[in-house]
């Protein structure tokens, strides 16, 4: 089934690819590939000793490390144009290897109105929240080939949904966007729920700073709320010791994060692409409530759970060379919960918290370098290195990665 | 009372509506010409400045609120700003600018243009599916942009018509009378073998018929590797050009290289308005460009 997909997704692509190739007329500028078709093909060789631990924090989704050895990151297929004069649409299918079975996702799917008029736009389909500032980026447009680790560990790398958003450009000679989503709220940190429960505001604040420096700060908010939201506890012990099957499901929980960003840039000249600093950092905090319930087979353990986890990253990233980059990254996540006994039969407060290390509050901090080669816009090669610390652990992961794109290449945002 | 208010009205109307038509100009060229079509009635805005490769502009949030409150976009179009005025463009929530509206103006798809790939690979280089952007340095197809600019500026701003109209004569005999006194003037830079960086001089050559032999990069928009430059070398030293020239953006260390190894000179000509001191208008621009290449080319 997954094969078929795929065999469908490149024949698409091929069709629209050749088509276009031949109906050149030498007309019109950006979209004389209609729809603008681009496949980004990604792979990386990954050398890691043990997975990725968040003690303090419920796993998310893609908050797995790559398989080690050589894998395929995400191939991403986007097909986006103006609909009308009124709608501009875009979809990104991405096509991952999820736990050995190759799978389509749809990472996004959205119209957005282009004449609303005084300053208004409307989002809506399946998009990636504006929170944050790498947020609404897509991974290959990272500096890095990870997200985070307080993305990882909020959000299971990033906050997409299904919704809308409406946002507002002041009329300003400087920017100012303010915006408000209003979404499923069922991606993680949200689970399933009754109710259209994800909501998120956030302000952008942006300017030059002469004819070489640029920068923006933001402000954001998600809450949402859920009935359920399941996931395993932490494994450990990496199948040395024959392990139960246990489960932690939290119910009737509110989310709620706030987030500050800053980006500065600054490039000699106004020429970014001969020489550019990059400076980026971004702070999210996350207060979560819920009712817990630790289960292995016959024994279980509820309590109410009080969650407070917050982090931060800072980094750096410099092109010297039209072809060359380097960047580092500091990145610290802290857990702080708290759970109160509710019921329990079998399992003790101090099993489970050792079970599931959820009780963490121990600071995990991660340093990485990289240096990338980039021939062209289209094409680039990275090196990239992460030393992660919690408490007595440390673990080292080499990744070298390509990332290509192929076709009709979009602009990149700020 | 009643004329009070109306003599306030009055002494507010021009502060209220001043009915100006904002300008968002994509290059500085674009923004002078518009300036010099507009005079009063416009307030121009220029993206970027004749130091910065439009190619590579960053989509930045000051890019952004600037095109949000425009009435007009003026770009060079032809896929010279792919990299980022669509993404301007979505963000700007501006329906006025948008492609295809009377408010988005593509200089480039108003005239001729040289260069249009028979084969579109990216195995290429940067290559512009609509064929090479840089029209601007021809001052006939400039004359006929500067036509079809103005009938837009009547179109949004019908009010300024018989200004507008009266500006775009001026221009016109003002125009013709240069391009004949440059044309003679340039005649012996006619045949001139020379040597670009990048292919952004096509129609500046053309109207001048200088003979471009080579680019010194080896595709459009990638930097030659020292490998490339060897090569380039070899190919040159059996019957050298006479010059190498340069846009003011540009990097001039590839260029000083090979100068220095063909024992020939570099030329940065100014490129657009504003690209050196003396460029400060469009007719700056080409009386300067003549100037500094017959003087470098002088017999």
């Amino acid at each position: 089934m997954m094969t078929l997909h795929r065999a469908r997704v490149l024949a698409l692509a091929t069709t629209f690819v050749s088509t276009s190739a031949l109906a050149q007329t030498g007309y019109v500028s950006g979209n004389e590939f209609n729809p603008a078709i681009s496949l980004i093909l990604d792979g990386r060789y990954t050398e890691y000793h043990d997975d990725l631990e968040l003690p303090g924090f419920q796993m998310g989704p893609e908050s797995e490390l790559p398989a080690k050895g050589f894998s395929l990151g995400h191939s991403e297929l986007t097909l986006s144009a103006n609909v009308d004069d009124q709608f501009y649409g875009s979809a990104s299918l991405v096509i991952a290897d999820h736990d050995g079975s190759t799978e389509v996702e749809l990472e996004e799917a959205y119209l957005e109105t282009l004449g609303l008029g005084h300053g208004a736009t409307l989002k809506f389909g399946r998009f990636l929240s504006s929170i944050g500032y790498l947020n609404s980026q897509h991974e290959h447009a990272w500096s890095f080939y990870d997200a985070p680790l307080i993305y990882t560990a909020l959000f299971g790398k990033t906050l997409y949904d299904d919704g809308v958003q409406a946002r507002w450009l002041a009329p300003a000679d400087f920017f100012l966007e303010v915006g408000a989503e209003w979404t499923r709220g069922d991606s993680f940190p949200g689970g399933e729920n009754d109710g259209n429960d994800g909501k998120a505001l956030f302000i952008k604040l942006g300017n030059d700073l002469g004819q070489t420096a640029s920068w923006q700060l933001g402000a954001s908010g998600y809450s949402t709320r859920f009935n359920e939201r399941s996931g395993e506890g932490h494994s450990h012990g990496h199948g040395e010791e024959e392990e139960h099957a246990s489960e932690l499901v939290m119910e009737d929980g509110d989310v709620d994060i706030i987030g500050v960003d800053a980006v500065f840039k600054w490039a000699p000249g106004g020429q970014p692409r001969r020489q550019q600093l990059v400076l980026q950092a971004e702070y999210f905090q996350r207060k979560e409530t819920a009712l817990s319930h630790f289960s292995e087979e016959d024994n279980y353990f509820e309590a109410d759970y009080d969650g407070e986890q917050s982090g931060y990253y800072v980094q750096a990233v410099y092109r010297f060379h039209p072809q060359w980059s380097s960047g580092l990254r500091y990145d610290a996540i802290t857990p702080d919960n708290e759970f109160s006994e509710l019921d329990a039969n079998g399992i003790d407060l101090e099993e489970f918290l050792e079970e599931t290390e959820l009780g963490s509050d121990e600071t995990i901090t991660r340093q990485s370098a990289m240096l990338e080669y980039t021939p062209s816009e289209f094409s680039r090669i990275r090196l990239q290195y992460n030393h992660r610390d919690w408490g007595e652990d440390r673990d080292d992961l080499w990744v070298i990665q390509y990332t290509m794109s192929l076709g009709s290449h979009g602009a990149h945002s700020y | 009372m009643r004329q009070t208010l109306i003599i306030i009205i009055t002494l507010l109307t021009p502060i209220l509506a001043r009915g100006e038509l904002s300008v968002f100009a994509c290059e500085p060229e674009w923004a002078a010409l518009t300036q010099q079509l507009g005079g009063d009635r416009v307030s121009v805005f220029s993206a970027t400045t004749a130091m910065q490769d439009p190619h590579h502009v960053e989509a930045r949030p000051s890019l952004i609120a600037r095109l949000g409150r425009a009435d007009l976009a003026v770009c060079t179009g032809a896929e010279l700003e792919v990299g980022w005025l669509p993404l301007l463009l979505r963000r700007s929530a501006n329906a006025k600018v948008q492609m295809h509206q009377p408010g988005y103006f593509e200089a480039a798809m108003q005239v001729e243009r040289l260069g249009i790939p028979t084969v579109l690979d990216r195995a290429d280089g940067d290559v512009h599916a609509a064929g090479n952007p840089h029209v601007h340095l021809d001052p006939r197809r400039l004359l006929r942009i500067a036509e079809a600019l103005s009938q837009r500026l009547i179109e949004l701003d019908p009010a300024g018509r018989t200004e507008y109209a009266g500006r775009l004569q001026q221009f016109q005999d003002h125009w013709h009378a240069r391009i004949s006194q440059w044309e003679s003037e340039a005649a012996p830079l006619r045949n001139r073998r020379i040597v670009v960086q990048h292919e952004d001089w096509l129609y500046f050559n053309e109207w001048l018929q200088l003979e471009q032999v080579a680019t010194i990069e080896p595709k459009p928009g990638v930097p030659p590797s020292a490998a490339d430059q060897k090569r380039l070398l070899q190919t040159l030293s059996a019957q050298p050009p006479e010059l190498i020239i340069l846009a003011a953006y540009q990097d001039d260390k590839a260029a000083r290289w090979l100068a220095d190894k063909l024992n020939i000179p570099v030329v940065t000509l100014p490129f657009t308005v504003g690209g050196d001191e003396h460029s400060n208008s469009l007719t700056a621009l080409f009386d300067r460009s003549l100037a500094l290449l017959l003087q470098a080319l002088g017999d």
